[in-house]
């Protein structure tokens, strides 16, 4: 064999150990999360990558705990409302924003960039006195309304990039016959936006399944928590006694619907995230 | 940064053909502009209650003396939440060493955490940009940390990070790089390197994945030549694949540094209020709701607002002269 040989099979060898090692750091605290979930509380402190007894005890703990239950639902009607709200709203914005040049269209995108680079801390106070006002501390409602401020700049941002791309002689045609543009929104760009909408809604119902800090301040009982304050507050008997099992358990629940969706919508989540970023 | 140019482009592409009809189409454009604005009006109206509204109640909050408990009986005291000097001595945030230990802290996250996720995620693009087999797979799977709610991973690391039965001291111990385990989220040393950990792990595959954007758009040819002309890869990488790629890896930095200077998230479940990982938005957090200081906490939300601000207005300047130096060349 001579050395070229002997370097060029080095080369892919070193090539797959570098994916194998991407796929394991990628993969693995998942993995770790998943069969520590598995184990019965008796084996949770022996360190081992393959469990040597499993059962759903944990599984069956957190499931019959009414609190994270409730947690669940909330978190699914939150960002559902989320989503939709985003999308309602921002398909009209982006046709205005993406068809329609008129005066301080430039200074209303300008704008959204602005408020999608907020740091959530700086409204805290203020949407807490909000949210107060109008009656919805510790209420479900108040998290749809909040978390409009990250998912509606970006939703509006990503569907007007996608809006401008449709060809303009669709429109025109729709105007000849005397379509209102309500109508050319619903008839004929709601069809083709479809991909768009499927990709920007699935982003906007993960950020607001996520969401953390909103949810933690503006709800107080367990009754109004969504899932993230749910798992982030999951405590035993002491500080330094933290019930890892049900933990992982719950975060293997909540996540797993994530990470199927992820695999399956793959493609979108990438032009989308790329649609959001390169062209912004 | 590119919007000005990206979103001029089809507009005066579009310009031509509208004057030859405009006579026509003047009552057609009236009707079109006054329902772009009915269009617009219920994101407007959303906006302002939730962005505009809130951020210069903030504002105006940070000069009262307001409590959570009573928001509304808040008097008007200027600058003494940002800085007071009474009896000769310095009150406020400015002089508070917690808040300028969670600026630090804040900063040296976003530094050190935004530079790895750069690096690995360029390594990582690169990789997933070569052809191979199952190279679907290795994607799906790269992007199954961005998937997971950043508290699900703060917790899984937690977990993997525990002092006494977590699998990463346990490993460590076992290949003998150190003797005794060590307590990644309690010690005032490592907790910030435990923070680091998780945040860069979540968002390598964001990273990874704007740059293969970029890397699937370059010219084939120009690799072409350079195999052909038997220039190292390394030196075509610098040379011609890092300058191609300069203007998403700015975007991808800007976005992830502007995350990364509001961080919360991770370090609140990780190691909650300790001083020593402690963030500006923790900060400011435990004010405003554990202390119960609305005026305090928003004085400090302010200031977050204003670094933050300036932050991007800098990097957007500095990152504008690069692009055109770039685009001169």
């Amino acid at each position: 064999m001579t050395a070229r040989q002997l370097s060029k099979i080095a080369k892919r060898v070193g090539f797959w150990a570098l994916i194998v090692l991407i796929m394991v750091y990628a993969v693995f605290p998942f993995y770790y999360a998943v069969i520590t979930s598995l184990k019965p509380s008796s084996d949770l402190f022996r360190v081992e990558l393959w469990p040597s007894t499993w059962d759903l005890s944990n599984y069956a703990q957190i499931l019959t705990q009414a609190s994270f239950l409730r947690a669940i639902f909330n978190s699914i009607v939150v960002a559902v409302s989320v989503v939709f709200i985003a999308l309602l709203l921002g398909i009209t914005a982006s046709y205005a924003l993406g068809r329609v040049r008129f005066r301080g269209r430039s200074t209303v995108l300008l704008v959204i960039l602005g408020v999608s680079m907020f740091p959530q801390v700086a409204v805290l106070s203020g949407l807490f006195e909000v949210i107060r006002t109008l009656n919805l501390y510790n209420n479900p409602a108040g998290l749809i309304l909040s978390y409009t401020i990250f998912t509606l700049p970006f939703t509006v941002w990503v569907l007007t990039t996608f809006m401008k791309q449709l060809p303009m002689e669709l429109e025109e045609a729709a105007i000849m016959d005397g379509a209102t543009p309500w109508v050319t929104i619903t008839k004929v760009f709601l069809p083709l936006m479809w991909p768009a909408m499927a990709t920007t809604g699935l982003l906007a119902f993960i950020a607001a399944w996520n969401e953390f800090l909103f949810a933690l301040t503006f709800t107080l009982t367990d009754a109004q928590r969504t899932v993230p304050v749910a798992i982030a507050l999951l405590s035993g008997g002491s500080a330094y006694e933290l019930p890892w099992g049900p933990i992982m358990a719950a975060s293997v629940i909540v996540t797993v619907p994530l990470v199927v969706l992820v695999i399956i919508f793959q493609r979108r989540i990438v032009s989308g995230l790329t649609a959001g970023a390169v062209k912004g | 940064m590119t919007t000005s140019s990206h979103h001029s482009a089809p507009e005066g592409a579009r310009a031509n053909p509208l004057p030859a009809r405009r006579s026509r189409g003047t009552k057609v454009r009236r009707q079109r502009v006054k329902a772009a604005w009915l269009f617009l009006a219920p994101m407007l109206v959303a906006l302002t209650l939730v962005a505009g509204w809130p951020l210069f109640r903030t504002f105006f909050l940070s000069f009262t003396d307001a409590s959570l408990s009573d928001l509304g009986a808040a008097n008007f005291i200027g600058f003494e939440n940002y800085l007071v000097q009474e009896n000769g001595r310095w009150f406020g945030i400015m002089a508070d060493p917690t808040w300028w230990q969670s600026v630090w802290n804040t900063v040296y996250f976003s530094v050190v955490s935004v530079s790895l996720e750069v690096i690995f995620g360029v390594i990582v693009a690169l990789i997933l940009n070569a052809e191979f087999k199952g190279r679907t797979i290795v994607r799906a799977a790269v992007l199954i940390p961005w998937a997971i709610p950043t508290i699900v991973s703060a917790q899984m690391w937690a977990w993997m990070l525990n002092d006494q039965f977590g699998i990463i001291n346990h490993m460590l111990m076992g290949i003998g790089v150190i003797d005794n385990p060590i307590a990644w989220t309690a010690s005032a040393t490592y907790s910030m390197w435990a923070v680091i950990m998780v945040d860069v792990w979540k968002t390598i595959p964001f990273v990874a994945l704007l740059v293969l954007a970029a890397l699937q758009m370059l010219p084939k040819d120009c690799y072409e030549a350079a195999e052909v002309d038997g220039i190292h890869p390394v030196r075509v990488f610098f040379k011609v694949t890092l300058p191609l790629i300069t203007p998403a890896l700015l975007v991808a930095v800007i976005f992830r540094l502007l995350d990364a200077l509001r961080v919360f998230d991770v370090i609140y479940v990780l190691t909650s209020n300790s001083t020593s990982t402690m963030s500006m938005s923790v900060y400011a957090r435990q004010q405003l709701v554990e202390f119960q200081d609305v005026g305090y906490g928003s004085a400090a939300s302010t200031l977050l607002f204003l670094i933050i601000a300036l932050a991007t207005v800098a990097y957007l300047y500095a990152g504008r002269k690069q692009l055109q130096l770039g685009g001169d060349a």
